[in-house]
């Protein structure tokens, strides 16, 4: 790989990283796993004066429990996400989806922050952590503050993480028992979602009755299919139900056309996967 | 040929792992770009974004002030405009050849067509560099579909050729004497009640070969010879080629191919990078790399397929083919590429394919188009050919409503007939088609897939399941070199092996075929073991280096066994002739007393005997030999075949429809191949599953795409869709064995089998599943979306107007190409 040329800097704590983007100003560049940031190097669509390398700090990595929540530090590979318990048992929904990533060799190197930083919209982590109401915990220059997932995923690769900021880690509420499937279409197993469903329900004595759908790819942000979610809950997850909700899965999206898919067969491919993610959810 | 029945263990037939695997699994080889000579240079190519434009000024000051730019060069600082690239096969008289130069001087024709380039002390600078290098283009308008190309008024590519047509070759078995006229089979056909006319469009689309290993140049002027490394799979074609095209004295010029990480037909070229590399480094005296990157090599490395192929069959109602009509338009892009247009006519030969035709003909023309130019890629013009008649076969099946087996059977040739001589002049000399079928049936369990297909339909499945054939034959080991003469080929087909006898008793064994990752170390070693009857670990294979290996003609076309191998045979076959009256001398014995075998001469009916190793050393020492005769053992040999060979065999896919999304799972996939005796079985079998991994792609995942304004889509391995092993499945093969009679070993070749047989047995598999909703056909590749709206369309339920066409049969690539270019707004995901 042959990028422009930048300096390089590795801290070793927030703090240092902040100032660091202090110092840098606009061309100043976060580099975490390197898996959507080296590629734009090497192809020279950017040109950072300086690189900020995350992976010497060891607070944003790994996952814990605190409270009512479970905390997954911006710096946590993907590859951690899929094997740690806590998000087993708690938040199952992330790690299906992380599942589904790539490949070994990009899941080992990139990262949950990383991936939310970046908001790709065929990315797989944004519609997981928009369904499950995850918080954004951010750094800056004043200090932290916490940002919504409604409210943190702004537009095509864009989201609220401000210039001088950096997200420090990702706090999802518990799902204890909950029913999680993430289902992604794609063409073959390490390319980008073409549409993805992320699905969890809570099942009580075969009748739905909470149930967190986001979609992936159905528009320059993740789309919570919330009409869906409300004709489900209530229902037995029979076949017949779920599918008659999942029709209402593509309102209020705004999928894009390319080689892949039209819009219209992306509306059909979030129906036909919503009814299916939801079916294997609700288990 | 020699017998080996006393030898300890027969090495041909072992499945050995390959002996090159370590050095290249572990990284301890060294390919092009680790070439590091003292005070290298490296450059970096400045390219064109258009695909068709005037050049009307390059500003190069600012890329020159870059601390550590040694120079920047436009093609006339060069000369390298006037460069004219060769192109080895005028297949007509009256060809049309547009000067192809090493750097375009006014005027782009693809883009991606290199301007100008850097020369740096670091690639990285020069890259920075190259992107300061301004040039100032007034854009012409592309010329994309063939089809429109060749219409009065189009804009032409080149004008100065005034055409856009690069030649028309026909072959008409009525004139040619081989059969009847086509012309008038399909108009007593039309009139017969008897037959029917079956006429379809198919379209292969532009492909890339994606090597594993990018195209890398080192050239180094400071010797008496001037030196090039490069990853190429024809050094010695390159060689003389620099010689003929840049007014070298060959002597003057050695080629070195270091190991090589594949090829499939992207490395058979003189590209325009080596030349450049090879003109500042002669214009600077200094060495001097260039390393091409991914999207670079996606680019502006030659592609493959690209046709519109228009076909008719006329057929008896009761299954017998009476006559095959082939039409064929083929992109060669913007230039002629070293055998480009070559390619598309190596099909004429094969649309008859295992089937008894009684009328043929062929008529292919050539198309000029502002993309990036089409040469040979795996399987080379058989795979397109394979592909029509299979698709076609399928076709007429369904019309006349008979089972797909049942009418291929109906028409192939027997094994009782071989060696046949089909209807487009060729002999094949063996075959069996109704061993391979049946036993690929058996394996497969045709009838219990096609019973389970049918339950599936019957319930209405959500997915379904569809069942595809392939019955292919194939031509190759290129070669015959009156054939190639015949045919207007610029070369011979003949391959040439040397064994030197060291005086330890070890053998090297200099190739002509230049292997890329075939594992001809191991399969040459084996034959060379059996040959001489010393121990595999004895042998070496040295390939690659003009200077060790000062003749040959590379590898392409499943040529380096069915040639090559036999050009080792023969040079064993001399060194064991050479060793005889030295044995004769040595045993104090008569020459006609002596027989070989295992290894050693022994006297006839005593246990007397002495082994080649030790003669070697004999002669080495050369103390006590016999008069009038040198103490040399050594050999050479030459082997020009005397007809190609006909690898075939059956392959059967079945494929899971997902009907609601269009998704195609492979289900099952078994061939059958017969490609004569087998050296290595392993080798063998990871040819085949290779081969199968790539037509497979070509069937429902690889497509070069190009938008309206010519420009690729695909310019990175994120949006050229390639498929892992996650993605296929266990293939189920196995070899049925007649043993070819035109060389000694029994052999033909297996490099391109895989690749020819399974892209129409995957589409008529995915075709199978649907076509009882409704779905005619769907262009290549059979991807989700193109599926889904088939499936639509056949419903008559098809999704906006705008966006239903991609799967219309024959769409043009232009029509496909601007569906595609609406939807890149996000330019991918990174
Ligand atoms: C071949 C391939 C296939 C892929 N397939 C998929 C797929 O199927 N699904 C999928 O979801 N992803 C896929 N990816 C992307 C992968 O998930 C990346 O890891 C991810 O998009 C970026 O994570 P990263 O840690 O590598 O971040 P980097 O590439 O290092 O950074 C990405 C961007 O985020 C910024 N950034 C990073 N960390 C922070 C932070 N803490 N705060 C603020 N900004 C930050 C960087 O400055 C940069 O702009 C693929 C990548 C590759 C190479």
């Amino acid at each position: 790989m042959i990028p422009a040329q930048f300096d390089y800097v590795r801290p070793t704590t927030v703090e240092e990283a902040v100032q660091a983007l202090r110092d840098g100003g606009d061309d100043a560049k976060l580099l975490a796993g390197g898996q959507s940031l080296l590629p734009v190097l090497r192809l020279r669509m950017a040109d950072p004066s300086l690189i900020i390398d995350l992976g010497g700090i060891p607070e944003l990595k790994g996952v814990r429990e605190e409270g009512n929540e479970v905390v997954v530090g911006a710096m946590t590979s993907h590859y951690d996400v899929t094997r740690d318990d806590t998000l087993r048992q708690h938040v199952a929904l992330i790690q299906e989806a992380t599942k589904t990533v790539a490949d070994p060799q990009v899941r080992h190197k990139g990262t949950l922050g990383g991936a939310l930083a970046h908001a790709d919209p065929a990315g797989d982590l944004a519609a997981p952590a928009l369904a499950l109401d995850a918080q954004f915990v951010i750094a800056g220059p004043n200090g932290t503050r916490t940002v919504a997932a409604a409210d943190f995923f702004e537009d095509y690769f864009t989201t609220a993480i401000g210039e001088g900021e950096l997200l420090t880690e990702i706090r999802f509420p518990k799902y204890t028992g909950w029913g999680a499937r993430y289902e992604k279409f794609n063409r073959v197993a390490q390319a980008w979602s073409i549409v993805a469903v992320a699905a969890t329900v809570k099942v009580d004595g075969g009748t739905i009755s909470e149930a967190r759908i986001g979609l992936t790819n159905m528009a320059g942000t993740p789309v919570r299919a919330r009409a869906v979610e409300s004709a489900l809950v209530g229902q037995s997850a029979t076949e017949d139900n779920v599918r008659k909700a999942a029709q209402a899965a593509a309102e209020g999206t705004s999928p894009t056309a390319d080689a892949d898919a039209g819009s219209d067969y992306r509306e059909h491919l979030a129906r036909v996967l919503t009814g299916r993610a939801v079916l294997a959810a609700a288990g | 040929m020699t017998t080996t029945e006393n030898a300890p263990t027969q090495e041909i037939g072992r499945d050995r792992r390959r002996k090159e695997d370590r050095r290249l699994i572990t990284g301890r080889t060294r390919w092009t770009d680790n070439q590091a000579l003292t005070g290298l240079l490296h450059i970096s190519v400045v390219r064109s974004p258009f695909a068709h434009a005037e050049i009307k000024g390059i500003d190069t000051s600012a890329a020159k002030q870059v601390p550590g730019v040694v120079a920047v060069y436009t093609a006339a600082d060069l000369g390298a405009d006037q460069v004219q690239l060769p192109c080895a096969w005028p297949v007509t008289k009256d060809m049309k050849a547009p000067q192809r130069p090493a750097l375009a001087g006014s005027r782009v024709n693809f883009a991606g067509e290199g301007v100008a380039v850097v020369v740096a002390r670091s690639a990285a600078i020069a890259k920075d560099a190259a992107e300061q290098v301004e040039v100032d283009y007034d854009e012409l308008e592309p010329v994309l579909d063939m089809e429109a190309a060749l219409a009065d008024g189009a804009t032409l590519v080149h004008p100065e050729i005034g055409t856009n047509a690069n030649a028309q070759w026909v072959f008409d078995s009525g004139e040619a004497g081989s059969g009847g006229s086509v012309a008038e089979a399909l108009q007593k056909a039309e009139s017969d009640d008897d037959q029917i006319i079956v006429k379809r469009r198919f379209r292969q689309q532009r492909l890339v070969p994606v090597f594993m290993e990018p195209r890398s140049t080192v050239v180094d002027p400071s010797g008496e010879q001037l030196v090039m490394w490069s990853s190429t799979q024809v050094p010695h074609i390159l060689k003389t080629m620099l010689a003929l095209t840049l007014g070298l004295p060959e002597h003057k010029v050695r080629v070195i191919a270091p190991d090589v990480g594949g090829g499939f037909g992207g490395k058979i070229a003189v590209a325009p990078e080596e030349v450049l590399t090879l003109l500042v480094a002669q214009k600077l005296g200094k060495p001097v790399k260039w390393t091409e990157t991914r999207s670079e090599s996606l680019l502006t490395a030659h592609h493959g397929r690209d046709q519109i192929q228009d076909l008719t069959m006329s057929v008896t109602k009761d299954g017998t083919i009476t006559g095959l009509d082939v039409k064929l338009l083929a992109d060669m892009g913007a230039y002629l590429g070293l055998v480009g247009p070559g390619v598309p006519i190596l099909g004429a030969f094969m649309f008859n394919a295992i089937y008894k035709i009684p009328a043929y003909r062929f008529d292919c023309t050539n198309v000029f188009t502002t993309k990036t130019l089409t040469d040979a890629y795996r399987g080379a013009g058989r795979p397109e050919a394979t592909f029509g008649i299979e698709r076609l076969m399928d076709e007429a099946a369904l019309e006349l409503g008979m089972e797909p087996m049942e009418f291929r059977r109906k028409n192939w040739i027997k094994h009782e007939e071989f060696p046949y001589t089909t209807v487009s002049t060729l002999t094949y000399d063996t075959g069996n088609y109704e061993a391979a079928t049946d036993q690929a049936l058996q394996m497969f369990d045709y009838d219990g897939l096609r019973r389970e297909q049918q339950e599936r339909r019957e319930r209405g499945d959500v997915k379904q399941l569809g069942i595809g054939i392939s019955t292919f034959t194939e031509m190759c080991g290129l070669a015959p070199s009156r054939v190639l003469g015949s045919l207007d080929y610029g070369a011979g087909g003949w391959e040439t092996a040397a064994i030197r006898m060291l005086p330890t008793g070890k053998a090297e064994v200099v190739v002509g075929v230049s292997p890329h990752g075939q594992g001809h170390e191991t399969a040459f070693s084996q034959i060379v073991a059996d040959q001489l009857g010393v121990p595999f670990d004895d042998v070496e294979i040295l390939h690659g280096d003009t200077q060790s290996s000062y003749r040959g003609l590379d590898t392409y076309g499943s040529r380096s066994l069915a040639v090559g191998g036999i050009a080792v045979v023969k040079a064993a076959e001399k060194v064991i002739e050479k060793a005889k009256p030295i044995a004769a001398h040595m045993l104090e014995a008569s020459e006609g007393d002596l027989e070989f075998s295992g290894g050693r001469f022994t006297v006839k009916g005593t246990d007397k005997g002495v082994g080649i190793q030790d003669i070697a050393l004999a002669v080495f020492a050369a103390h006590d030999y016999p008069e009038g005769i040198e103490p040399d053992i050594d050999a050479h040999a030459t082997f020009d075949p005397e007809n190609f060979s006909f690898p075939h065999g059956t392959h059967l896919c079945a494929v899971e429809v997902d009907t609601e999304t269009g998704f195609v799972q492979l289900y099952k996939y078994v061939c059958v191949d017969d490609v004569g005796n087998v050296i290595n079985p392993l080798i063998v079998e990871g040819q085949v599953h290779g081969g199968l991994a790539q037509g497979i792609a070509q069937a429902l995942f690889e497509e070069a795409a190009y938008d309206d304004q010519g420009t690729l889509l695909s310019g990175t391995l994120v949006d050229y869709t390639l498929p892992t092993a996650a993605d296929l499945i266990s293939f189920d093969t196995a070899n049925t064995t007649t043993a070819s009679t035109t060389n000694p070993l029994g052999v033909k070749g297996v490099g391109e089998a895989g690749t020819i047989a399974s892209t129409p047995a995957v589409v008529n598999s995915v075709l199978d599943a649907i076509r009882h909703l409704g779905v005619k056909d769907i262009d290549m590749p059979t991807t989700p979306y193109r599926v889904w709206t088939a499936i639509n369309d056949a419903k008559g339920t098809a999704g906006r107007g705008d966006e239903a066409n991609v799967a219309s049969p024959g769409a043009g690539l232009g029509s496909t190409a601007s569906d595609i270019s609406k939807g890149d707004t996000q330019g991918g995901h990174l």
